[in-house]
């Protein structure tokens, strides 16, 4: 999704498989000996993976492997690209603009990270149950999630029309608060691009929590109630518990989420104003489209896929360290 | 009251008025705050909107000019881009994902191992990062020195890349009973036929799940066709509505009812396959 960009491939970057679906009956090693002796040529295998492996080629390990090598070049379309060692590292990592913009995306990621948490948390646990009508609220509260990005975009730009007129600022005036310039505002442009991915975000976090309380057991409610907890004892300390592996895969995603962020912010503000909501890849963006500075785009690229792989890493170790 | 509808927070043991009424509040409030918007674009879509200002859930009239004027700007066309994108790039996807997975559930060959690596290690690199770097190999294909970029094609193609529904596609295939396979060789049946006879009709939940992501993630697709379309004759949908809003003389009302031919789709998709919008996407992410 990138139901991403609710993120079905990131969905299951951190766990392939889909145990939830129904599957045929289990397998059978039976006759395995002998349907290998018969499985045909060695190159059957290989034939049915030609396509996959093709694209793949193509299309993810190709242009991985050149933004690598441009990573370290000054890159000149049909004049030859000139090795350059690591001046492009130095050039991103020396100047003001990628380190604000990387400060940017870490602000926004944890905000928006965070804050869908919460409300997606909050949201699971209110709407737990199995009537029909809270089915409605559950699909209803889930659309945006579904919503292309670039609409959700460009419907927010409207609601955060910053006259004292515009929908978002009406809203306010009703409590005397406002107008506020939202996205125009260099002060609030970056809140005001949170709350849009909170907004599509907790939904999409509700829905994993909600699939994750039908595992928590039962049976340990009715003993907590039996103990006399009250309902938040329950929660803390059954509920919670139990949802932690749900917490730290939900982190992951929406951590990576953050730190690629790019539509969103470059259809609402497109890094302004002032630069207040320069995030990482709307620089690069830039760096190469617009000032055909490839090479460094490309650095400024490859770090922030160390980053991401460094924090998939790091909660992945925590969390085997936890489950030991 | 049965063990299986106890919840968190037992809100579905409240009985008394007050329990109702606080419910029936939360849910209202819920409604508002994440229905409310897309309502709002509904609701502008049809309405006589001609300021970022009138934008509510008020309906103002009922009209069906935003359409008429955002046909007369070629969204239509950009429309079908989009559908001609989500077709060819579905089709694509799930034809490579179904034979890759086959080879990866059903053989054993030396490789394998590493080609499952090498599969996984894609689904940690986020596409937004490859974007630049892969609308450079558009411009130029390794070998065979085709230039994409411009045309559909060059936002087709790379669809066809797609762990997720590898990975989809290989566990479940992995359960399909060994016998069956057994029986149809005995019968002297090839791989082929066994793939597309026995394997493939066993696998319809899988080919659901990959199916209706696939769509979503394709149709929500930006960056990429964003670089690789050099002028609005290759726009999709999603890229137009920046287009149509900048333009001075296109009213809101009239980007709000592109917006909602943008949003259709997706969402009549989730509405309809949700159980396995949602069974995938939920075991997809717990199982690690």
């Amino acid at each position: 999704m990138s139901l991403d960009q609710a993120e079905p491939a990131a969905a299951s970057a951190a766990a392939p498989g889909v145990p939830g679906v129904r599957k045929p009956g289990g397998g059978a090693a039976a006759g395995r000996r002998r349907r290998d002796r018969r499985s045909g040529r060695w190159w059957t295998p290989w034939l049915f993976l030609a396509p996959a492996l093709i694209l793949f080629l193509y299309f993810k390990f190709i242009p991985m492997a050149n933004a690598l090598t441009m990573s370290f070049q000054d890159v000149q379309p049909y004049l030859g690209n000139r090795w350059v060692g690591t001046d492009n590292y130095a050039t991103v990592l020396g100047s003001t603009g990628f380190r604000e913009a990387t400060w940017h995306t870490v602000v926004l990621a944890a905000g928006q990270t965070a804050g869908s948490m919460a409300l997606g948390l909050a949201l699971a646990l209110l709407m737990e149950g199995q009537s029909r009508r809270l089915g409605f609220v559950r699909s209803a509260a889930f659309l945006p999630v579904v919503v292309p990005i670039a609409v959700v975009a460009e419907l927010w730009r409207v609601m955060y029309h910053p006259t004292g007129d515009g929908m978002l600022n009406s809203l306010l005036g009703l409590v005397g608060w406002g107008p506020s310039g939202f996205i125009n505002d260099p002060d609030t442009s970056m809140a005001s691009i949170m709350l849009t991915g909170i907004w599509r975000g907790a939904p999409y976090d509700m829905m994993i929590f909600l699939a994750g309380l039908t595992s928590v057991d039962r049976g340990l409610y009715e003993a907590a109630k039996v103990d006399g907890a009250s309902r938040w004892q329950r929660v803390w300390h059954v509920t919670v518990p139990g949802l932690r592996s749900v917490f730290s895969i939900l982190f992951i995603l929406a951590a990576i989420r953050g730190l690629r962020v790019f539509t969103e912010v470059f259809l609402l503000t497109n890094g302004g104003p002032d630069g207040s909501t320069e995030v990482v890849m709307t620089l690069i963006y830039k760096l190469g489209l617009e000032q055909n500075r490839l090479g460094v785009g490309a650095a400024g690229a490859v770090l922030l896929f160390v980053a991401t792989l460094i924090l998939t890493v790091v909660v992945q170790l925590l969390r085997r360290r936890e489950s030991k | 009251m049965s063990a299986h509808t106890e919840t968190a927070l037992g809100l579905t043991e409240s009985r008394g008025a007050g329990g109702r009424i606080l419910k029936a509040v939360v849910y209202l409030l819920v409604l508002i705050v994440f229905a409310g918007p897309l309502l709002a674009l509904l609701v502008s879509a049809f309405g006589h909107v001609k300021d970022p200002t009138q934008l509510s859930v008020v309906p103002s009239g009922l009209t069906l000019d935003n359409f008429r004027i955002a046909f007369d700007q070629g969204v239509l066309a950009y429309l079908l881009n989009s559908f001609l994108v989500v077709g060819f790039g579905l089709l694509l996807q799930v034809t490579v994902s179904v034979l890759a997975g086959y080879a990866l559930a059903r053989k054993k060959f030396p490789g394998m191992a590493l080609v499952l690596v090498a599969i996984l290690a894609t689904l940690m690199l986020p596409e937004e990062i490859l974007a630049l770097p892969l609308s450079l190999i558009l411009s130029d294909l390794p070998v065979v020195h085709l230039n994409l970029v411009g045309t559909l094609a060059g936002m087709i193609v790379p669809l066809g890349a797609w762990g997720f529904s590898i990975l989809v596609m290989t566990e479940f295939m992995k359960d399909v009973p060994r016998e069956l396979e057994e029986a149809a060789r005995i019968d002297g049946a090839g791989d082929l036929r066994i793939f597309a006879q026995i394997i493939l009709p066993m696998c319809k939940p899988a080919l659901g799940v990959i199916g209706v992501f696939g769509f979503t993630m394709i149709w929500d697709q930006y960056l990429l066709p964003l670089l690789v379309s050099t002028d609005s004759s290759s726009y999709t949908l999603p890229l137009a509505l920046r287009t149509l809003r900048i333009d001075p003389a296109v009213t809101p009302g009239v980007v709000m009812a592109a917006s909602l031919l943008a949003l259709l789709p997706s969402v009549i998709v989730f509405l309809f396959f949700q159980r396995s919008f949602v069974s995938g996407l939920s075991s997809g992410a717990l199982k690690g």
